[in-house]
């Protein structure tokens, strides 16, 4: 098997809880955060739930995808996608359709563990030869990069994400799960996001009869 | 009023602004249509999944979309509905169209036409079958505002008895 096929000098393995707590502590515009299936949501999660998080809890591969519907919907708003490289793995064309139509205000993030961690560990393509960040460069992401250590992660998102995108970081990791579990409550995940996007319904509840 | 400007007005009617979808032959006034009219936001996707990923994420947005795909793309995306559409109860108005029966042509497409029906029953996302213009502007208009109001996905197969069909077919067994 050939080396990864990483274009930064250095890459320093880094945390997924850790890296998330960094971009959640950046976030003070209210921006929307969807999260993929699986570890990067329950890290997400443990960083402190937000309003403006979205949770999910299927659809392996569909961050992406669901974040640019976010971003196409609210151009004025920030939105972040994280995701696995096994999920993106799974969805590399949504990476064409955000690279054609390239909305300012998203930002993709990456967590490269090079495994399936969450079902055993098993390699994936990026440990051996798959590079997102070329991947993405190739799809027309030009704005990606290889996050070299905490600093870079940190300088790369000193900005204004409603601005600036498409962009996306990729990060390699460590096998570490994620560091809590994301009440699985999908109805309740989409109402309190949609009141967190100003979307919601004002619940009926609460009014007189 | 073609079919497809009568579909294109009820989206309207409804705030459908987002179009997002896979390329089809069937589905080309469709496509076309919402493309060349400024009202509509149209994305062409790379897969039905993604599709119906956008259409999540816009909807949660405060942007309604629809998906449109053909039947061959319909089977690409039982793990979608099913545990992102169903279960998050997205209201998604998806267009299929219906290939794979009158007149197809090829074995897959006849095939994979038959797991479509089955596979929305099992998880029960209503689906309606348009056949003709006369009755296919009710069909729609109250379904989607259903699923607006429901907070459920609906699901139009467009059959070849509205449409005509794919003219490719009708060439090929000519």
């Amino acid at each position: 098997m050939s080396a990864p096929t990483i274009d930064a000098p250095a890459v320093k393995v880094l945390n997924r809880a850790d890296l998330t707590k960094r971009l959640v502590a950046r976030l003070t515009h209210d921006e929307a955060v969807v999260a993929g299936i699986g570890n990067t949501n329950f890290d997400l999660y443990a960083a402190g739930h937000r309003p403006q998080n979205f949770y999910m809890l299927g659809s392996m591969g569909l961050a992406c995808p669901i974040a640019f519907g976010v971003a196409l919907a609210q151009p004025e708003r920030g939105v972040i996608a994280l995701e696995g490289d096994g999920s993106i793995l799974m969805a590399l064309g949504c990476l064409a359709t955000i690279g054609m139509v390239k909305p300012r205000n998203l930002t993709i993030v990456i967590m490269d563990n090079g495994i399936y961690q969450i079902t055993g560990k098993q390699q994936a393509a990026t440990a051996v030869t798959a590079d997102i960040v070329a991947i993405a460069r190739g799809a027309g992401i030009a704005n990606s990069h290889w996050i070299r250590d905490e600093a870079h992660f940190d300088a790369l998102l000193a900005r204004r994400f409603e601005e600036g995108g498409p962009a996306l970081l990729a990060a390699k990791i460590d096998d570490k799960p994620g560091t809590a579990q994301t009440p699985r409550d999908p109805a309740l995940i989409r109402h309190r996001f949609m009141q967190g996007l100003g979307t919601g319904r004002a619940s009926a509840l609460d009014g007189n009869p | 009023m073609a079919w497809s400007d009568t579909f294109l007005r009820i989206l309207k009617q409804n705030d459908v602004r987002l179009v997002s979808y896979v390329p089809d032959n069937v589905l080309t006034p469709l496509i076309g249509g919402a493309a060349a009219d400024n009202y509509f936001m149209s994305v062409g996707a790379t897969r039905e999944d993604e599709a119906l990923g956008t259409l999540a994420g816009a909807y949660m947005g405060g942007l309604r979309g629809v998906v449109m795909m053909q039947t061959s793309g319909f089977a690409l995306i039982a793990n979608a509905l099913a545990s992102l559409i169903v279960p998050y109860q997205i209201p998604a108005v998806l267009v299929v169209s219906e290939r794979g029966t009158m007149g197809e042509f090829n074995i897959g497409q006849a095939t994979v036409a038959r797991t479509m029906r089955p596979v929305l029953d099992s998880i029960a996302v209503q689906h309606h079958t348009l056949t003709d213009e006369s009755t296919m502007p009710f069909i729609v208009d109250k379904s989607i505002k259903q699923a607006f109001a429901t907070q459920s996905p609906v699901v139009f197969i467009l059959s070849p008895l509205l449409t005509g069909g794919n003219p490719l077919a009708a060439a090929k067994l000519k």
